[in-house]
Formats: structure tokens, sequence, C-alpha cells
């Protein structure tokens, strides 16, 4: 089983974010960049699925921010192969992205054939479209999203994939392979890796660069962002004040007075 | 007086039994006791042979002096009473044994020299009576956690049998010679019995007590030096294990353990006895020996505050608490650490704090405190005040932090802190087990203070005062690391800090374990408070007794278990409560601050009970708190 | 020739979703400024009679197929490209929920169209379509536009209120054949959640738990408070990972969508997830420590405080409230 998983690294929205000068996009010069959380869970269901049919697993990024440390925690986590791809610039959309990690996929001898080519189901900034999609398209190859559930089969010619429908219900779908999935959740938490561990695989392991061929095209994105602001809380609640028992006995009222009580 | 060695018994002389005997028992002994040594051989390597000096010293006062058990006085009397007698009957038991083995030496036996023997009656009178306190103790008042063990009851037999036996043998010497003489067989072969059921039974202590003082660790108490942690016997190093040996299954430890107080999974005592049945595990088969899994489970292993107050108790002086830490480290680098923890570990290592919010906004606390506290990257201070995660971060602490930073601008202290450059310094996380998030949160810290400029280093927290002074390498012990109490006290009697209003306060004050057990620091507190004018009324556990609250060792990263019964810190409040007269907790801990705050409430204080932080009382001594500021109700 | 405007039906197990009302006047405005017709595309197999609330539309354009007989975005991109082989409109609405997402995306790769996500709010200014789209978690809101169309938008819940959606007027079906490739995807069964003895959607009152929580030993204190109200308690995702309350209580994107007369969030931080579940509550009260949190951005009244002093706060006041005479 050859997996494929592809990393993205998004803006950190536990700093405070900062509107860049020209009203447009964001000023990342003090911004930190995180891994993309369901991006943590597709590398994460990978692993599960290696270690119970064995096969490799390679993860890709674009280059960004930070994202060594997060391809040597992957690699510590037991990835195979981790490829940076340098090229396309900081800020490139979704699109864009997908556009150039399927150029490489494609061209990059160990790359191609793979069985599964898993992604997050979706990131803070996907503004443009989603890349699990995104990435089907450009590689032609079925796709199915928000997956909390991956069971290849040991052919690896389909394998049975659960998507999250609304009101908890499941579905269970049967996909031909090799193909892409969005995973909204792994089976499991994705695993801690110990930061000796991260740091013993940056002394003795190396992230494999691919530069994505430079692209003269216009904007895949297809989008004009007019203007980016942050968003004034139209409405705010009334906010009681009050020690506990003076805020519950004020809310008690409220609720009287509304026939709730 | 017959000459048991020469007397013969269906024609063969008495010493030929008693060689036989004697070989009998040695071998046995030796057996286990060689069995032991090659567990312990194959165990990691751990240098505790440094300043032999300062060791014999604890030989004297622990082993001889019998220091620890004499805390609980009725039986630590009892106990020393018993290890004398034992010393005594050892040496004259060798003297006869030789005297016996080779009749032909020109030597007297040992009891038939008069001083001799008189030691020898007196001890065995007083020993007699000693064990019975001890048996009346055992069985009727037991303690709780004492391990009513057949073994401990053999044993006492045995020791009885061994002092009346000579007793009985002087007794019937000038009467009955046959009779003293039978009562000399008796009393040699229950030694020599004893001797070959010793290594099989707790009362290997004996032997391995005084070797576990005179080997104890000399360097900061609880933490193994860094390693990749243990799981099966032999990746303990050969101290570690040889706790399990010299364990007497007292009690004590899981007497004053918080998790066994509140009904967690873990306890001291069951601890020793698992590394004791791992080391007496034979190799027969090849499967290795594993104690982490197999015998002790993970929850036990997470329960674990480390406040020390086991290896503070402990007579022989156990490390439990290494045997933990090396667990934790396995557990880590296997990456089995449940999701809280993992959250936080992973806060710490993104972000420089346990809360998980932005480093910039670490030294928000600062803001409309009506000065600049200085940038001690920028400008040279003479005290650099390393805050702490929770002093920086915690609403519920940062009054009192606050409170400090206004009273050391009034007392003129030059000082400053790094801002957002300072992240957490780590202590809780080595004791978590995450060795390698230790060394990268150390060397960020030791860079930043490297570029600061500064004489000393001042903290709030305990856990960031003990670990910038005893496990920062460049920080070793050498006087630059302070706690703000020190500081303060320091501050009085230099008289920078004039009180205005002498509270009258009746308080009492919890001893943080990071300050009292790990530093010994419990006067100055004590100190400040006196400065105040506010009277003391001490907790029955105070000092080095102090009942932990139960936030160290990562706990308070934690989840909640269920069967809980009483979580320490309710214990403690409650303890403070049944003082007369006492409204008002004091602390010098900001975690002590928030486990108490809640503690309060949960066990249904709230209104009888108040916890303060020293900080707070000073500043409102001096006049300096806003009364609207504190962040309880006065 | 006249304009159109099209907005994807999402429709399923049998029911119109409430997003499709929303989307319809959200399309309706739209088109009507445009000066276009508005569209209903409804993808589907033996689905017809659903048109019939779709009234809001001028028409609706029915593509009927076996292989449509469940949602997958594949086979729902493939049936609206061919769709647009002959028809243009200016823009395609697609609702962002756990049943369509994907398609939209899928289609504007397809057909090189442009696709914008996370609209909330879409409105046009000098004869062209703007979007509103909220990014980082709802931290950041973009305003963008297009030069190509269709214009493909996914929708978040609630850009409008659903009743404005509806019509009692029956519309016109305009039936359109489509020829669907064998699928490599094909939906084999529904996996039923666990039946929860309460069903949160019926509830008038719901005392919703988040992380504040803090513990499942907590769970009680909501609990009481629940039945003093006589209501139910649900959770944010949060609480329902953790596994202190069954997935049928969950409120929020991938759980239920409730409008109750009364909405306690209880340490609930009021991330877009959950609050596109539950926002259209007729009274939201949120108790929160982080004065912050958008949470209060969506209540009406806000207590900052922890959960575990206001609950048995609330609790007593309520039973002090009820020994206080018969008067009540």
């Amino acid at each position: 089983m050859n997996i494929l998983v592809v990393l993205r690294m998004v803006p950190d929205v536990v700093e405070e974010l900062e509107i860049a000068p020209d009203g447009k996009s964001l000023d990342l010069e003090f911004g930190r960049m995180v891994l993309s959380e369901s991006d943590d869970h597709a590398l994460e269901q990978a692993l599960l699925i290696k270690e119970r049919s064995g096969g490799t697993v390679t993860a890709l990024a674009l280059e960004a921010r930070e994202v060594d440390e997060v391809l040597f925690a992957a690699l510590a986590k037991g990835v195979d192969r981790v490829v940076k791809i340098t090229g396309p610039k900081e800020g490139a959309t979704t699109r864009e992205a997908a556009h150039s990690i399927a150029q490489v996929i494609s061209s990059e001898p160990g790359l191609k054939g793979a069985d599964l080519v898993l992604t997050g189901t979706q990131a803070i900034n996907d503004l443009d479209g989603l890349m699990a999609p995104s990435l089907a398209q450009e590689l032609s190859l079925p796709f199915l999203g928000i997956v909390t559930g991956l069971v290849p089969d040991s052919s690896a010619r389909s394998t049975v994939a659960v998507k999250e429908f609304p009101r908890g219900v499941g579905g269970e779908f049967e996909v031909a392979l090799p193909a892409v999935f969005g995973i909204q959740a792994a089976e499991k938490p994705p695993r801690y890796v110990p930061v000796a561990k991260v740091r013993a695989v940056m002394k003795s392991q190396r992230i494999d660069s691919v530069s994505a061929a430079a692209t003269e095209e216009p904007s895949l994105s297809l989008l004009l962002v007019l203007e980016m602001t942050k968003p004034q809380p139209t409405a705010h609640a009334e906010i009681l004040e009050g020690s506990p028992e003076q805020t519950a006995s004020a809310l008690c009222g409220i609720l009287a007075e509304r026939g709730l009580l | 007086m017959l000459d048991p060695a020469t007397t013969t018994y269906f024609d063969v002389p008495g010493y030929a039994y008693l060689w036989a005997l004697t070989l009998l028992s040695c071998s046995l002994f030796g057996r286990q006791v060689l069995r032991y040594i090659d567990v312990l051989r194959e165990a990691r390597k751990e240098n505790r042979w440094d300043k032999i000096a300062h060791r014999l010293r604890l030989f004297v006062a622990n082993v001889l002096g019998q220091r620890r058990l004499l805390a609980e006085p009725v039986a630590g009397v009892a106990h020393f009473i018993i290890f004398w007698a034992f010393v005594l009957y050892a040496l004259t038991f060798g003297w006869n044994l030789v005297r016996g083995l080779l009749p032909f030496l020109p030597i007297p036996w040992s009891d038939d020299v008069h001083g001799i023997a008189l030691a020898l009656e007196l001890f065995a009178v007083l020993g007699l009576v000693a064990l019975a306190v001890v048996a009346v103790r055992r069985y009727i008042f037991p303690p709780p956690r004492l391990e009513k063990s057949l073994d401990a009851a053999v044993i006492l037999a045995l020791i009885a049998l061994v002092l009346a036996s000579s007793l009985c043998m002087q007794a019937s010497k000038a009467r009955s010679p046959e009779l003293s003489l039978a009562f000399w067989w008796v009393h040699m072969v229950t030694v020599l019995g004893f001797l070959a059921y010793l290594p099989y039974s707790k009362h290997l202590h004996l032997l391995a007590a005084p070797f576990g003082v005179i080997f104890t660790s000399l360097h900061t108490t609880g933490m193994p030096a860094t390693s990749e942690g243990a799981e099966q016997r032999q990746d303990f190093t050969w101290r570690q294990l040889f706790s399990g040996l010299a364990c007497a299954e007292c009690g004590r430890c899981d007497r004053v353990c918080p998790s066994v107080g509140s009904g967690y999974a873990l306890s001291p005592k069951v601890l020793m006895r698992q590394v004791k049945d791992a080391v007496r595990m034979s190799d027969r088969s090849q499967t290795p020996v594993r104690l982490l899994g197999d015998r002790v489970k993970p929850e036990e292993i997470w329960a674990c505050t480390t406040c020390n107050a086991c290896m503070e108790s402990c007579p022989v002086f156990n490390e439990h608490l290494p045997l933990l830490i090396e667990m934790r480290r396995h557990l880590v680098l296997q990456g089995q650490v449940e999701h809280r923890i993992q959250e936080t570990l992973t806060n710490l290592a993104r972000y420089g704090n346990s809360f998980g919010v932005s480093p910039r906004a670490r030294a928000k606390w600062t803001q409309g405190l009506g000065f600049t506290i200085k940038d001690a990257r920028k400008e040279p201070v003479e005290y650099l005040w390393f805050v702490g995660d929770y002093a920086s971060y915690d609403p519920r602490v940062i009054p009192a932090t606050r409170a400090m930073a206004r009273v050391l601008e009034f007392a003129g202290v030059n000082f400053g802190i790094l801002y957002e450059d300072e992240q957490n310094a780590g202590n809780d996380v080595r004791r978590i087990g995450e060795e390698g998030l230790f060394e990268m949160l150390s060397e960020k810290n030791q860079k930043s203070l490297d570029s600061a400029y500064f004489k000393q280093i001042v903290t709030t927290d305990p856990h960031t005062y003990h670990v910038l002074k005893n496990e920062y390498p460049a920080n070793h012990g050498d006087g630059r690391v302070l706690h703000s109490t020190e500081l303060l006290a320091q501050l009085f009697r230099a008289g920078k800090l004039p009180v205005r209003r002498r509270p009258g306060l009746l308080i009492t004050y919890h001893d943080p374990c990071y300050l009292s057990r790990y530093n010994g620091l419990v006067e100055a507190p004590r100190q400040v408070l006196s400065e105040l004018g506010a009277t003391l009324l001490e907790l029955r556990r105070n000092r080095y007794n102090s009942y932990c609250c139960g936030a160290g060792g990562g706990r308070i990263w934690m989840e909640d278990v269920p069967g809980i019964t009483e979580r320490p810190a309710e214990n403690r409040v409650r303890e403070a409560a049944v003082l007369q007269g006492v409204r008002t907790l004091v602390v010098a801990c900001p975690k002590d601050l928030v486990m108490f705050q809640d503690a309060i409430k949960t066990a249904g204080l709230q209104g009888k009970l108040v916890v303060k932080d020293l900080s707070e009382l000073v500043a409102q001594s001096v006049g300096l708190m806003e009364r609207s500021e504190s962040n309880v109700a006065a | 020739m006249s304009a159109e405007y099209w907005v994807v039906v999402e429709h399923w197990r049998g029911s119109v979703s409430q997003i499709t009302y929303e989307a319809l006047a959200l399309g309706r405005e739209v088109a009507d400024q445009l000066g276009a017709s508005l569209h209903a595309v409804l993808l589907g197999h033996n689905a017809r009679e659903l048109a019939a609330t779709l009234g809001k539309a001028d028409s609706v354009i029915y593509a009927d197929d076996p292989q449509l007989s469940e949602v997958v975005a594949e086979t729902y991109a493939e049936a609206l490209v061919q769709l647009l082989k002959s028809r243009k409109p200016k823009g395609i609405i697609i609702p962002l929920t756990n049943v369509s997402l994907g398609a939209g995306t899928l289609l504007g790769a397809r057909l090189g169209l442009p696709v914008v996500n996370f609209c909330t709010d879409v409105k046009v200014a000098e004869g062209a379509v703007q979007a509103r789209c909220t990014l980082y978690g709802g931290k950041i809101e973009s305003r963008v536009t297009t030069e190509r169309e269709p214009t493909i938008l996914g929708l978040c819940p609630g850009a409008r209120p659903s009743e404005k959606g509806l019509s009692d007027q029956r519309p016109p079906i305009e039936d359109f054949a489509v020829s669907l490739p064998e699928p490599a995807i094909h939906l084999k069964k529904y996996i039923e959640p666990e039946a929860g003895d309460v069903d949160i959607t019926q509830q008038e009152v719901l005392v919703a738990v988040g992380r504040g929580i803090q513990g499942q030993e907590n769970l009680n204190l909501a609990e009481t408070l629940a039945k003093q109200l006589r209501g139910a308690v649900c959770a944010s995702r949060p609480v329902i990972d953790q596994g202190w309350l069954p997935i049928s209580r969950q409120v929020g994107k991938s759980g239920a969508t409730v409008k109750p007369k009364l909405y306690l969030a209880l340490g609930i931080s009021g991330a877009p997830e959950h609050a596109e579940g539950m926002k259209n509550s007729a009274l939201i009260v949120a108790v929160n420590t982080d004065r912050s949190a958008p949470i209060f951005n969506i209540a009406h009244y806000g207590i900052v405080a922890d959960v575990l002093e206001v609950l048995p706060a609330l609790s007593e006041a309520i039973e002090s409230r009820k020994g206080v005479g018969s008067h009540a």
C-alpha cells in the first residue's frame, strides 16, 4: 500500500491575525504557521493504515515557514519519506497549491502510482476551493471527502471509506483505488511524538526538496479579493455582571419574564 | 558450663553439626543474595561512590541514629532498641559461631564475658519489651497502610525467639547446664535459620538498608540523570532496583502520599513490592522481566504528584520517584500519553507555555500597573524576575503577580523580566518524563538568560525556582536563584518594607513541596509572616511534612480520574479549616493558589476559609493593594 | 437571452435540507438584482415531488438518474458539468454542508470555473456579484468577486432565514437528461448512530455544555438544571469527542441544528462549526470565562464567569424562586 499524504501549513490563529497594508491579504510577518488540523488527522490515518497493512507513507508539503519541523515530526512518527516542494509563493491559494503538488506527484519518481492520496478535508483558508477535490481533478482520480474511517482492501484495489453525514450518521462507501480522500478525523487522535525523537530524526534523516515548475499562468484561483477585514461583531450580548449568585438571580428574572421558568 | 562444640550427640561432636548447619544456612543465604547481585549487575550503571565522607555522615545519622524512624516516636524508640539489640546480638553470635566452629581457638564464649553477658541480658529484656510494643501497635493499633503480612509475623516471632532463647540460656546456666545447652542450640539454630530466611523476607532490609542510605542520591531529590526511560528490569539502574530489596514494608510512604490519600491508583509501597517481586523473578525463562505494564500500570505511574513525601519519610532511603519518572520517560518516548498531556506538551513546544496562548501575551499582566517593568533583555538589572507560566497567564494568579510587582517597585528593587523571551522553565515537563522537551525549553531559556544582565534570579513559583536553581547546569547551586519569599525576607530585614497596617491576622501557611522538601526553604516565608504581625497557627502537617496540593508532576494538566474519594487539595483545606479562628490560608506558590481556591469551593468552605498569596498579604500590609484587585473576597 | 442564476438543491434521505431554502432566499435576492431568473437545480432519482416546495425559484431543473439517488460529490459534479454544457448561469450557489461538501470544488476544477467558499452573504454591486466569506475560524472576513462566469459559491448555513426561501407556489419543472459514467464510488449503507433517548431538535430548552464543563463528573450539574427547566442537555463537539455524551446530543456542523426557545451555552467558545447549529435559537444565554469568546457575539445575554460556579448558583436561584409562593 503506497500512501501519499499532502500537508499544508496555515496561519496559526492562536496569534492575533493582522491585515496587510493593502487591505486584501494577511500580514504574515509576525504570524506563525501551523499544520492544518485535519491534515494532521490525514497523516495519522496514513500511519495507522501502514501499521496495519504494511506499505509506505510519503508526506508532501509546500515550502512554508515552520514546515521543516512538521516534516521532521512526520518522519519521527514513522513516515518513510518527506518531500518539500519549493517554487510556489507563500500565500498560494488552495487551487494553486493543488496544481503545484499534483505536478510534482505526477513527475517525481516514487510518487506516481500511489494507492491512496490523503489530505485534510478542509483548511481554514480554503477560499477558492478544497484541496482534496482539486488534487483529485488534477490527478484524474476519484474523490471522497469528510472521511472518518478508511479500511483498504489487502489487494489495494478498493477501500471501504466512511463519510460523516449530519446528525452523527455515517455513510459507508466502497471506493475504487487509487483515489483521493479528504480526512475529517483519523480513527485515533494524532499520536504524540516526543521532542527527543524529532531531534534525533533531524540529525539522522533528511527532507527531499523538489521544485515545482514555475508557471506563468494567471492566477488559478480566479478570485479577486476586494477587501479583507477583521469582522466587528454587529451584535453583542448584554453582559450580566456580579457574583455567580447575583448573575444567576438576574438571569432567573429574565427567564421568568419570558415564561421559561 | 558444658561446651556445645565438643559435646557429642549420637557420637558426633557438636561442632560438626554446627558446621553442617552453618554451611547449609550460608549456602541458602548466599545463593539468593548472589542472585540479587546478578540482577543488579545486569541493570544500568549508576555512580554512587562520590563524596564518601558525606555518605558516611548520612549513615551515622540515619542508620546508627535511626533518625527518620524516630519521627513516629513509639515505633521509632522501639525500633531503635531492637536495632541496637540486633547489632549486639549479631556481633556476639558471630563471635560464638567462630568459637563454635573452631573449638581449638583459645577464646571464651561471648556470653561468658561478664560485661557482655550483662549487655546481652539487658538488651534481651529491652528488646522483648520493644517487641511487645510493636506487636501491640501492629495488631491492635495499626497505623494505616502497614503491611500485616505473614512474613512480618514470622520475623517478630523469630526475633523474640532469638532474644528469649538467649535469656533462657543465661538464666539456666547455673542451675541446669543441659537445659542451658539446649537453649544455646535453639538460639544458634534460630539465628542460622533466620540467616537463611533473610534474603527471602522483607527482613533483608537489615542488610540492604545501610547500603541504601550510603548509596543514596546526593543530587536534587527524585530526578534521575537523563535517560531513555525504563520498562524492563534491566533498564533501571541498580540503585533503583535496590529499593525493592531494602523495603521493609512499613507503610510510611503510603501514609504521607497524596495519591494514596485520595484513592488514586498509585501506592508507593505497592510500587516497592512490585520492584522487589521483579528483582526476585528468576531468569530461567527467556522472556525479559517487565516492570512497566506487567506489574506497574500506567494509571499508577501518572498518579504521582512528585511531592517527594515518600522519599522524605522512607527510613531506608528508597527511591520511589526515580522509578516512576523512568517509567514515565518510557511512556513518553512511546508516545503513550493521555490526550490532555499531549495537548499540553504540544502547546509547550509550540508556544512555550502550557496554556496554548500566544507567547506575545506573556507580559500582558504588566499592563496598567502604573509603572513599566524593566526589560532585562535591554538593560541590566539586579534581579531578573523569572515569572513563570501560571503567574503570567492564569487570571486567578495574576493579581498576586501584580501585587509582587508593586511590592518590589515600592521597595526600590532593581528588577526586570524577560517579557516574551521567557518560556516555561520546564520543571513539570521533566517530571512528566519529556526530557527532549525539557532540553529544548531549557536551551531557549538559558539563551535568553545568557543575553541578559543581572546578578540574581528571583521567582514566585517554587517549581520554577527548583528547576532553575538545581537543574539548569549554568546555575548549579551558586546562590543565584532566589524564591520571592527569600527576597521579601531580605527586604524586611533591610527595612525597605515598612508595614503600615499590622493586620493582626490569625493565619496558617501551607509549605509548597518544591520549597520545603526539595529545597529546605521553610523559614523565610515564616519570617515574612512574622514581620507582617500575623499570628501563624501551624497546620498539623507543616514544613517537611507538608501535604501536597496535588498539582505537581504535571497532574494539574491531567484529567480528573473517576473514583477519587477526596482530592488532595480538599483534604488540605479541610486541615486548615479545623484550626480554631483561622480564616486565611497563606500560600507561596501560584499552583497552590489555584488548587486551593478550587478546593475551597468544592469542599464547601466558601465563607469559612480564604486562600491568599503571601505577596498579596505583603502588598496589603504595606498599603499597596486596592481592595477591588484582590482575587478573593477578603 | 435572459441571464440565469442557479441554486443547487440539497436534499438528503428524502427531504430538502433547510439550507436549500436559505440559499433560495439569497439566490432570489441576487437574481432579482441581476435581473436574472432563478433556477433550482434538483439532482436525484425519483425525487420529482421534492420540487414542490422550491417555488421561490422560477423553475426547477430536474435531472433524474439512478446514480443520483445518493449524494456523491463526484456524481453531482459530473451531472452539473453536463448541465453547464448547454446553459450558462451567471452563478451557482452550492450549500457547504456535510452532505454536499466537495461538489463545488470538483465542478470548478473540472471546468476551470472560480469557486468561492465559506460564503456567508452575497450581494450585487455594479452588476457584479460580491461574496462575503468568513475564514480562519471566523476571525477574518473577505469580500470577493470574480471575472469569470458562472461563479460557484459555496454557501455556509445561516446566510438568510430559511422562511424567506419558502413559497407556496409550485414551480415548473424542466427535465434534463444526464448520462453518468460508471462511478468509482458507491454508497453501500448508512451507519446510524446509537439511538439517543432524547431528540434535542424537539426540545424547547437546551442546556449546552462545552469544554468549560471540564469533566464528565460535572455533567450532573447540567442535568439538574435541564430538569429544572424541563429541557435536555446537549453539547458541542469537544464534549462528544471525549465520549462524555452520545453523538445524538451534538449540536453543530456535524451534529444537529436546533432552534429552541432557550439555548444556554455553558463553557462553549462559539466557534463557527457550533454556532451554525444553534444561532437561530430564540433566546441565547452564554456563560464563559473568556470575555472575548465569539459566543458572546451571537448570545443575547452573557455571564463572564466559571460555568462550574454559575451552574449551581443558577439551580439554587431557580429552586428558591419556585419556593416563593405559588404566584410564579
